[in-house]
């Protein structure tokens, strides 16, 4: 089986869920390259030649210094007929995912979106993907010869780079059509500094129990403490406390990281679907019957006011900070 | 402005979802049916292209007669007609082709739809409308300007915002945040009654994935509750030795 992985860059950098994709790949087994589309890609090939993969194939085109969503598709599944790729995994990032359903359809694929475990079964790839933001989950087949995934992030180990593997780098040429360039990013703006919770592998989230956005200072401290992303629930981001890309739950992300910190929030539905994969739940609540504390691995029961400078000296000095 | 809204039919966001007896799909018994949050999104950002640009809204569905409540709820909002394609289907790629199928002789200056359905969260359908049909896509937009033959849109991506250009006609998927979508009055409720809806028979592709089962969650927890009883130190010391030792979480 032949699995070809997109590599995606951001500022200069091959990004982790990229790199995750190549965990789930080894998993699957099979042969793993791996594709790289840009401008300029001499840096992201010299650092994809440090990872554990057969091949390298670059398509390159001064018109993709941004990611231009339909040549980008187009270059994906070039690159895929030319490394006779069955299987095509994308991180399920931002790009990723809407990277993959442009390839599916380039390459009459079936595509399964946000995947989180795959099995192989004598050679059928079976995959899991969480719906109704997690309330229930499908596992699905693909009918087609190809086959695309997204992967979801958080959930496979990047494999440790492997010098030795010294992978071959193939230039695979794309006649582009001018329509492919019909959409062009003309600015990235980063808030600077801030991790996203969609790619957290902490996340600390405030809920209405914290009273109002000028006590967010309790959250952010708490989230320095441990590394992690802050995550809001509905209620505070409807109140205009929060933006809405911190909001965690079926309307807003759906996130499966290490540890989910939930303070002052009591638990509705439709928030709980949207963090109840992750690995570890904490939450802090003063009324103990919130709904919240019957999925939690740890709760502490009590007014977060108090808690919470408590709880972010003891994170500091048990991570040495 | 020939304005085109794709709209999907999904459980509200309250519902707690049961497997159905098959095993492959959810028990619809009891449960809500709503218009997609986030095609609310896209419906009131049409309204207000058109009270701007002047010209027509269609909101176009897949699915059954069921499908025509959601419909009608668009235009209560103020869409000015519908079209229910009626056919069978059982994955994203089915709903994509038959939605381009119908959408392709409407001769659309916009199309606009929610980011993704919140029933399965796919986000498939403006990338794949967007191959289907050879248009410009941009998705998670928090805004959106028309200048002309131009679109600008403001995409929600990782740690920040992407400002795109479009040419027009272009795809468009809402975000929340893209605008504060219109409650229906009462009487633009009873008006889209009389609004046309029309049904069209869709032709579906055959399906390119299966779903061979359905689960909910079933991880148990720890469920280790810690009070404060009075010292919120000690119980703040006692939550990060937990989480230290035994979850090996930090």
């Amino acid at each position: 089986m032949n699995i070809l992985i997109y590599l995606e860059d951001r500022n200069g950098q091959i990004r982790k869920p990229s790199l995750e994709a190549i965990g789930a790949a080894q998993a699957l087994g099979g042969n793993v390259s791996a594709a790289l589309i840009g401008a300029d890609l001499g840096a992201l090939t010299e650092q994809a030649k440090t990872l554990s993969v057969s091949a390298i194939y670059t398509a390159s085109d001064s018109r993709l210094a941004n990611y231009s969503s339909r040549a980008t598709g187009r270059a994906l599944a070039e690159i895929a007929k030319n490394a006779n790729a069955d299987v095509i995994l994308v991180g399920a990032t931002g790009r990723g995912k809407d990277l993959a359903p442009r390839v599916a359809i380039r390459l009459e694929a079936g595509y399964v979106p946000d995947v989180t475990t795959f099995s192989n079964e004598g050679g059928e790839i079976i995959a899991t993907h969480p719906v109704y933001a997690g309330k229930a989950q499908v596992t699905v087949k693909v009918s087609t010869a190809k086959k695309v995934y997204s992967t979801r992030p958080n959930l496979w180990k990047a494999p440790k780079d492997a010098a030795a593997s010294a992978p071959s780098v193939q230039s695979v040429a794309v006649s582009f059509a001018d329509s492919d360039f019909a959409e062009q990013t003309k600015e990235l703006i980063l808030s600077q500094g801030k991790l996203d919770v969609a790619e957290a592998d902490i996340i600390v989230s405030g809920g209405r129990g914290m009273r109002g956005p000028e006590n967010w200072t309790l959250i952010e401290n708490l989230a320095q403490a441990f590394g992690a992303a802050t995550g809001a629930s509905r209620a505070v981001v409807d109140a205009g406390w929060r933006p809405h890309s911190e909001q965690v739950g079926q309307t807003g992300k759906t996130v499966s990281p290490t540890l989910y910190v939930a303070v002052g929030i009591s638990g509705a539905v439709q928030h709980l679907a949207g963090m109840s994969s992750a690995k570890t739940i904490v939450a802090i609540n003063k009324d103990e019957n919130a709904p919240i504390f019957s999925i939690v691995d740890y709760g502490l029961v009590g007014d977060a006011f108090e808690v919470l400078p408590a709880l972010t000296a003891e994170i500091n000095k048990l991570r040495g900070h | 402005m020939n304005i085109i809204v794709c709209v999907s039919q999904v459980p509200d966001t309250t519902t707690r979802i049961n497997v159905a007896a098959s095993g492959l799909s959810m028990d619809p018994a009891g449960v809500k049916f709503i218009l997609n949050p986030y095609d609310e999104f896209a419906v009131e950002e049409a309204l207000r292209l058109r009270d701007k640009h002047k010209g027509e809204v269609t909101v176009v569905s897949v699915g059954n007669d069921t499908t025509k409540e959601t419909i009608r709820q668009a235009l209560a909002m103020g869409a000015d007609k519908g079209i229910l394609i009626k056919g069978d289907r059982i994955d994203s790629f089915q709903v994509a082709d038959m939605l381009a199928a119908a959408i392709k002789p409407l001769n659309a200056d916009l199309i606009l739809l929610g980011k993704q359905s919140i029933d399965f969260d796919g986000m498939e359908m403006a990338p794949m409308l967007s191959e289907l049909l050879e248009l410009p896509a941009a998705t998670v937009v928090v805004g959106l300007t028309i200048d002309g033959s131009t679109a600008t849109a403001e995409k929600e991506v990782e740690g920040g915002r992407e400002v795109i250009s479009l040419t027009m006609p272009c795809i468009i998927a809402a975000q929340k945040g893209l605008n504060d979508p219109r409650y229906p009055s009462l009487p633009n409720i009873m008006k889209a009654k009389q609004k046309p809806i029309q049904e069209v028979a869709g032709v579906p592709a055959a399906a390119r994935t299966t779903i061979v089962g359905m689960t909910k969650p079933d991880k148990k927890r720890a469920n280790h509750l810690v009070k404060t009883d009075g010292n919120p130190t000690a119980a703040a010391h006692e939550l990060a030795r937990l989480l230290h030792e035994e979850a090996k979480v930090i």
